[in-house]
């Protein structure tokens, strides 16, 4: 039963160690500001929630689960928050996606 | 394993500070100053400092980068070009830099387990704190108890940082000029989600004032995470409406009361007839007479910091409002 206990949460550990080294790689990689917000914050979701699982299946019973779950509540609700914020602002600030700049060359070439 | 993370950490934060060194674009060096501190939050955990971590990471990657932000918003995020030539400071620095190096080579081995500091300090803390103070977490018995002359001096520079700020900014004045509504009105799920996290962050830090006699924390970090969860007010909703919660005039009086409550302790224990600061005599039992005294001084501490931080954080934000009206 611990064993099982144990391979389980080394796998939820390894995946959750893999999606927030990719959203890391995604930030260096991807072409623009919006893709990049993207990565982070999509990568860092799953990526907490793989991993404080992980760490509350090596944990014994007590109230330090409950302080796990309190940290994996509170990253859940304040890192989609700060994602969103980013993008919001940037937003406001006049930056453009992708299709909206590629569409924007295109009606600069049109009359041409 | 522990020397490698160590030796990884050591180089990124040597790569941050050659970085903040050399960029000129302000706001980008702000937050790199916050990776510095949670780097370096991150070593002293690996040195099983746990509440200096703490600190570090609340003060340090918190408070001062909004403060620094705060700053910014007056200043413009461009560094200026230097008209001074670089020559004499580099040389001044080289000096001292090697007079540091230099000496260091008279410091014991790093770790070396017959270091004098492992000989005579430390061991009498070891030894003899479960018996005379019983607190869970030594570091708050040396923090409040055995150097609690060195805490209320750090609880003083706090007060008179505040002072200094104030004289330089001025003080906000109450109820003249309405200032117009700030805020960030247009950003719906941030109040949503501000409102929703506002109350749990003020019971973490009351958990961590009062906590710091068993786990990490106490009232340095308690004061920070609470001025925190204000400035996170009044960052979202507005300046005024956070004033309007706790007036920067009252806050002056907060500021002064924590230092005079942590002093008045130690004139207490004087008048009960033992030294400044000596809280076995505030109780009969000596081992209660160190609890009581270690949470109140806590408590001053707490109500110190936490009042400098959210007066600071207005005095700038009065300027930079003050900057947009003109």
């Amino acid at each position: 039963m611990l064993l099982l206990l144990d391979i389980i949460s080394g796998i939820l550990l390894v995946t959750g160690v893999f999606f927030g080294l990719s959203g890391a790689v995604g930030v260096f990689k991807l072409p623009n500001f919006f893709t990049r917000v993207h990565a982070a914050s999509v990568t860092d979701s799953i990526a907490v929630i793989l991993i404080v699982s992980g760490l509350v299946l090596q944990t014994p019973l007590g109230i330090n689960i409950a302080k796990l779950l309190f940290i994996l509540v509170f990253l859940l609700i304040t890192s989609p928050t700060a994602s969103h914020a980013l993008a919001k602002s940037a937003r406001h600030g006049g930056l453009l996606t992708m299709s909206e700049l590629e569409k924007g060359d295109q009606e600069e070439k049109a009359p041409k | 394993m522990s020397d490698f993370i160590d030796l990884v950490l050591l180089a990124m934060l040597a790569l941050t500070g050659l970085r903040i060194i050399f960029l000129k674009d302000l706001f980008a060096v702000v937050m790199l100053f916050g990776i510095y501190s949670f780097l370096t939050a991150l070593i002293f955990i690996n040195l099983d400092a746990v509440d200096v971590a703490f600190t570090e990471a609340a003060v340090g990657a918190g408070i001062s980068s909004v403060l620094m932000l705060g700053t910014l918003a007056l200043t413009g995020r461009e560094e200026k070009e230097s008209s001074h030539s670089s020559i004499l400071p580099l040389i001044v620095v080289f000096i001292t830099g090697a007079a540091l190096i230099y000496g260091t080579l008279d410091m014991e081995p790093f770790g070396n387990p017959d270091n004098p500091i492992h000989k005579h300090v430390a061991p009498r803390y070891i030894e003899d704190s479960p018996k005379e103070i019983g607190l869970p977490n030594m570091v708050t018995s040396v923090l409040a108890s055995y150097r609690g002359f060195d805490t209320l001096g750090e609880v003083v520079v706090v007060f008179a940082a505040l002072i200094a700020v104030l004289s330089l900014l001025g003080v906000p004045k109450e109820g003249q000029e309405k200032a117009p509504a700030s805020g960030l009105k247009s950003h719906q799920v941030l109040r949503v989600v501000a409102k929703l996290i506002i109350s749990p962050i003020i019971l973490f830090a009351l958990y961590v004032q009062f906590h710091g006699d068993f786990g990490p924390g106490g009232g340095f970090q308690a004061g920070v995470i609470a001025a925190a969860a204000l400035i996170l007010y009044a960052l979202v909703f507005g300046l005024p409406n956070a004033v309007a919660v706790i007036g920067p005039r009252f806050l002056k009086f907060m500021a002064a009361a924590g230092v005079l409550l942590y002093a008045s302790v130690g004139f207490f224990s004087m008048y009960k007839g033992g030294n400044f600061l000596d809280y076995n005599k505030l109780a009969a039992d000596p081992v209660a007479g160190q609890h009581y005294g270690i949470l109140i001084i806590e408590l001053g501490v707490g109500i110190t910091v936490f009042a400098v931080m959210l007066n600071i954080y207005y005095a700038f934000g009065n300027q930079v409002e003050r900057s947009n009206i003109q």
